[in-house]
């Protein structure tokens, strides 16, 4: 009775990291499909304001086979929410690719350097260094803005962590974190020429993946790409382009003078409100949008988010065809998992009375 | 709890490694580089009955005075009252300008002098002879905040629990606050058929 196993998953279990290859600094699997050269999908989990692991896991559930690897954002907008540590501790279980963001806004360096041992313990593959919003922008804005570190040296920091065996006191690890590093790049605020050299001292920091900002904006994107191809950037790193639909004219409208770094074109505002249906003129130009990044080169994924409208992955995956046919790993139950669920359901719920007699019988 | 202590702390082999320089400043926390001495605050707080007396009267004025700093514009009047709030509280309490003034509270030692900035009592490393754990050659803030607590008439308000500081304050005055507060209150007590207007 053999089992059959997914590829990039680990026989003795889901939950556990998987063969180390040569040349990789994780034992990941999104860091294995985007050196496979597939074209990689991750999105965004919405972090519940819960205690219940329940919430996360049917969070997760919604991306089952879709998506390469789960965002596990940490306080995003500055808003209090689960932490990213703990989501990463529960998808890690169930045999989840999750990326642990790390925002320097709440932790100084002892509280990241911790964090990162404990992830990488718990099976954490990849770690996406942010610099994080402002206080000001969330839900508590009277707490104290940390930003001991920024994104910069949070990369060079795990950096050294990893490659080096070293804190950065210089106290030596007994086991350094193997860890897929990657960061945020955006190309769609100013300085714009700025922007390709700033993703280049990213990957001197460490980053070997970058997920962008939301881009509504193509031809600007292009831009950004050229001249990053130009200076070598794609050789050296994954881009993952950030892609969401946009729910209505109205949000698209509200996101663009409230959220900070985010351009959204006329264009699209105008694409949207001539729609009948806004919300799935929305989704189209998500799909649209994936459809044209995805043929420039160095674009080696998307980063789906889809605030709220979570529910829209599968279908904007699905009908863009990025993946080409390939089904990215997927939560399955276990073959002896489900005998036994089937046995105990059989005891508990039919109406049986077994004696020694009648499983003498039924086992001969 | 080890009895030995090991022979060399962490602390002392960063220090080592550390590159060797000409310019080795004092090994004191930031704070205590922008205020070297404490004379002046162990004077408030040896006197803490008379500034609080002076400090409820001084209260007293201000919110006489709401109606002329409402007819001005409280927003215009901050710049001045905080400059002149800032040097004097600066200069009595060694004031870091948190913009939410307890010393009434804390037996008028500044709590925000404290290099763990504490505001609801001392932590368990105050040193025998009374010294902050950070700062070895400084009284701690709250060995000081209770013995001037103990001199006020109001002194039982070291027990109230302080909130978290609010940052987002930082910087802004502290008395136009406390007598903009003051006023609402008194409007809302002579008003308590429109409860709602001042909160």
């Amino acid at each position: 009775m053999s089992v059959r196993h997914q590829r990039d998953e680990n026989p003795a279990g889901v939950h556990l990291p998987l063969d180390p290859l040569p040349g990789h600094s994780s034992r990941g699997r999104l860091e294995r499909v985007l050196r496979r050269g597939e074209f990689a999908v991750t999105t965004e989990l919405n972090p519940p304001d819960s205690a219940d692991p329940e919430d996360v896991y049917n969070r997760a559930k919604i991306f089952d086979g879709w998506v390469d690897a789960i965002n596990a954002v940490d306080a995003s907008g500055a808003n209090c929410h689960m932490s990213s540590v703990g989501i990463c501790a529960l998808l890690t279980r169930m045999g989840y690719a999750p990326i642990m963001q790390i925002a320097c806004r709440d932790k100084n360096r002892i509280a990241i350097q911790g964090d990162v041992l404990g992830g990488a313990a718990m099976g954490v593959a990849n770690m996406l260094c942010l610099t994080g919003d402002g206080v000001q922008a969330g839900d508590q804005p009277g707490a104290k803005p940390v930003f001991d570190l920024d994104s910069m040296s949070l990369l060079e920091t795990i950096r050294i962590m990893r490659d080096n065996g070293k804190f950065l006191s210089g106290r030596k690890l007994t086991t350094p974190p193997q860890v897929f590093l990657g960061a945020a790049v955006n190309p769609f605020a100013p300085p714009y020429d700025f922007r390709p050299i700033h993703l280049g001292k990213k990957i001197a920091a460490g980053a070997q993946f970058v997920q962008t900002q939301y881009c509504f904006d193509v031809p600007m994107f292009r831009t950004f790409m050229q001249t990053a191809r130009d200076l070598g950037h794609t050789e050296k790193v994954f881009i993952l382009c950030g892609v969401g639909p946009l729910a209505s004219a109205k949000t698209a409208k509200w996101i663009r003078s409230n959220v900070p770094g985010i351009h959204i074109p006329d264009a699209v505002i105008k694409r949207l409100e001539g729609a009948q249906d806004q919300k799935k003129e929305g989704k189209q130009l998500c799909i649209d949008i994936i459809n044209e990044v995805k043929e420039i080169p160095g674009v080696a994924g998307v980063h789906v988010m889809a605030y709220r409208q979570e529910e829209y992955v599968a279908e904007i995956v699905d009908e863009s065809g990025v993946l080409k046919g390939r089904q990215p790993w997927k939560r399955e139950i276990r073959r002896d998992d489900q005998i036994v669920a089937e046995r105990l359901d059989h005891i508990l719920h039919d109406e049986i009375t077994e004696t020694q007699v009648d499983m003498v019988k039924t086992a001969h | 709890m080890s009895e030995k202590q090991p022979a060399v702390t962490q602390a002392t082999l960063v220090k080592k490694a550390a590159p060797k320089s000409d310019y080795k400043p004092a090994d004191v926390s930031p704070q205590r580089r922008v205020q070297r001495t404490f004379a002046v605050r162990l004077w408030s707080i040896r006197h803490s009955r008379l500034l609080e007396w002076f400090y409820s009267r001084f209260a007293d004025v201000f919110l006489l005075m709401h109606p002329l700093w409402k007819g001005i514009g409280y927003g215009r009047v901050e710049a001045p009252v905080k400059f002149v709030e800032k040097r004097v509280k600066g200069f009595m309490f060694d004031c870091r300008m948190c913009g939410q003034c307890v010393l009434s509270s804390t037996g008028m030692s500044c709590p925000m002098n404290c290099p763990k900035q504490l505001r609801n009592g001392p932590c368990g490393g105050v040193r025998a002879n009374g010294n902050c754990e950070v700062e070895p050659d400084m009284p701690c803030v709250w060995v000081k905040a209770w013995e001037g607590s103990r001199n006020m008439k109001h002194g039982d308000k070291i027990l109230t629990v302080q909130k978290p500081v609010d940052q987002s304050l930082r910087e802004t005055s502290a008395w136009l606050r406390v007598t903009a507060q003051a006023a609402a209150a008194r409007e809302a007590a002579q008003n308590p058929q429109n409860p709602g207007a001042s909160a």
